[in-house]
């Protein structure tokens, strides 16, 4: 039997599985610790940390903190306890699965919020430009649709025009990892604009590619064909 | 039936157990601000200010991103508008709102100044920040073999 006590991972687990034999002969704890209860004879085994779950995936438990919970407001100043938590304000508001876990576009096409277009002017209308540009990828993942509608209800020509792009269909070169690195569209996507992750990939990457699309094959491949 | 190693297990570690429980409760939580915060702190620790602490989500119910950024020239860069206090009671960048007309006035100082010292300026959630390893950059071309 290993039993080191000063990993807390398996203090936790070996707590767990104290309270767990109780009421059931096998418990398996979530970081590979498991005991056997069977003939009388009682066993932990215990897997190497190094080789547990999770070792690099963070999950983030609570999305939208309040303000005192989220580690960056201080809940020594007063007036932290003041601020709104998000969650009071975002009710009612159509979610998604990342960001701010609100789709900001359908809330405003359903008139569910109307944020100003001028500081001090309720009324005044955005200036929205209905064009879609479509940029066709050369990975297998669907082809990107940039629409300026949705953009152009949020944002001003000049915002983008010239100095992201050149507003010229084809004429800026954009790459994954451009956008990764806070470049092109990810000035704002990945900052303020919805993030760039596994279930966002297909609201860029929204036009199927055409039938009979194949990856096209690497250099190396068509030089050495894999027998 | 339970077994003997079973049982001194049973005492000495659900103390540690419990300890270990107990840590895990009031442990001070790691940072998960609301995306697209901003932490500003370029001048504010060093005059012995919180550094300030804008939400955009709070802004965007309101405001769209023209205002600020076209209108008002807030350029697309956390930190890099060397904001001041003096520009701000001139009416520039937070100033042009929170002046007591749009909205409320400067004299509110904890309400933007609420972060926890020692913060940098940093913007919250970004793609990059959750990346494990450093951004991706792809293959130069010119350096494969063949
Ligand atoms: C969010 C950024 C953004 C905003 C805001 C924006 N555009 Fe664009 N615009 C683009 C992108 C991206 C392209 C495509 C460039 C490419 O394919 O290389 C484009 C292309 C264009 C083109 C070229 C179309 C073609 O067929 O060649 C025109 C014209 C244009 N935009 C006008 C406007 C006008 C007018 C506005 C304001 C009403 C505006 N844009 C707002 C990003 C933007
Ligand atoms: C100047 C900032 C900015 C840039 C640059 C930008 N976007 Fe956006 N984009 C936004 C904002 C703001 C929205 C509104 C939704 C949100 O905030 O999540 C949006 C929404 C979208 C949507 C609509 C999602 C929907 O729900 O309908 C798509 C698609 C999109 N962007 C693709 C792109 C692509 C592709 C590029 C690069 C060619 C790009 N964006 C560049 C700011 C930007
Ligand atoms: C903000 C919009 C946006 C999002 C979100 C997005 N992409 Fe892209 N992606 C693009 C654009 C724009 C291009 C460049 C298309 C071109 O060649 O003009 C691209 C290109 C690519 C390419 C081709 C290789 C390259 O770097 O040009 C791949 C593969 C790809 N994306 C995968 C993904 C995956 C996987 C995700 C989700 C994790 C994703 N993309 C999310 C906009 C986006
Ligand atoms: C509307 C939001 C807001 C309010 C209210 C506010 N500040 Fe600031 N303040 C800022 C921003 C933004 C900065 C720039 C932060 C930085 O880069 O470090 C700043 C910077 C400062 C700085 C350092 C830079 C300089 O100008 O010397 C001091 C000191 C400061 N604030 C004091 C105050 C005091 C005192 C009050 C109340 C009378 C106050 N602030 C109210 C937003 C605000
Ligand atoms: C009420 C004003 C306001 C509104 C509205 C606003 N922003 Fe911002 N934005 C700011 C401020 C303030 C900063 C930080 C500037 C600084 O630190 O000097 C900022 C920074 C940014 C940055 C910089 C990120 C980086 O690279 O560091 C981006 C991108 C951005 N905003 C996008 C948007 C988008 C997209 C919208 C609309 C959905 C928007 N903002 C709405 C005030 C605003
Ligand atoms: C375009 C106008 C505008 C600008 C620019 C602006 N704000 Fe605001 N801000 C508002 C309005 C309106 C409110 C809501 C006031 C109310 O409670 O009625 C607000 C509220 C806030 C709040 C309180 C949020 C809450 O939870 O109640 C903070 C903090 C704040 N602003 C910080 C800033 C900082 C820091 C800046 C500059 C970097 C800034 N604001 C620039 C309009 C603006």
């Amino acid at each position: 039997m290993v039993y080191q006590k000063n990993k807390i991972g398996s203090l936790l687990s070996v707590f767990m599985l104290t309270t767990m034999t109780v009421a059931s002969s096998q418990a398996v704890a979530d970081n590979g610790t498991e005991s056997v209860f069977a003939g009388g004879s009682f066993m932990v085994t215990q897997v190497n940390a190094a080789n547990t779950f999770n070792v690099n995936l963070k999950k983030v438990k609570d999305p939208n903190a309040a303000p005192p919970d989220d580690g960056i407001h201080d809940p020594e100043n007063p007036a932290t306890h003041v601020l709104q938590p998000p969650k009071d304000a975002y009710i009612g508001l159509p979610t998604t699965e990342f960001g701010n876990h609100i789709d900001w576009v359908k809330a405003i096409d359903d008139g569910l919020l109307k944020p100003r277009w001028e500081r001090t002017d309720p009324t005044a209308e955005p200036f929205v430009l209905d064009l879609d540009i479509v940029r066709p990828v050369k990975a297998s993942v669907p082809d990107v649709v940039f629409p300026h509608r949705q953009h152009t209800e949020w944002l001003s020509c000049s915002n983008c025009h010239p100095a992201i792009f050149v507003p010229q269909k084809g004429a800026n070169q954009i790459s994954m990892s451009a956008i990764l690195l806070g470049q092109k569209c990810g000035v704002c996507h990945g900052k303020v604009s919805f993030p760039i992750t596994t279930k966002s990939c297909r609201k860029c990457h929204s036009k199927p590619k055409p039938a009979g699309w194949k990856p096209p094959l690497s250099e190396a491949t068509l030089k050495n064909p894999w027998k | 039936m339970i077994s003997n190693a079973g049982r001194r297990l049973t005492g000495r570690t659900a103390l540690f157990g419990m300890v270990v429980w107990l840590f895990a409760v009031v442990a001070p939580t790691p940072a998960q601000a609301e995306y697209a915060d901003i932490v500003i702190n370029n001048y504010a620790d060093a005059a012995g200010m919180r550094p300030v602490v804008f939400p955009h989500w709070f802004h965007r119910i309101r405001f769209r991103c023209k205002v600020c950024h076209a209108d008002l020239g807030f350029k697309f860069k956390a930190g890099g508008n060397a904001i001041t206090m003096a520009k701000i009671i001139d009416g520039e960048f937070c100033g042009a709102c929170h002046n007591g007309e749009v909205s409320w006035s400067v004299e509110n100082c904890d309400m933007c100044h609420s972060g926890i010292p020692g913060t940098p300026t940093h913007f919250h959630g970004s793609t990059v920040q959750r990346l494990i390893a450093p951004p991706f950059k792809g293959v130069d071309q010119s350096k494969q073999t063949q």
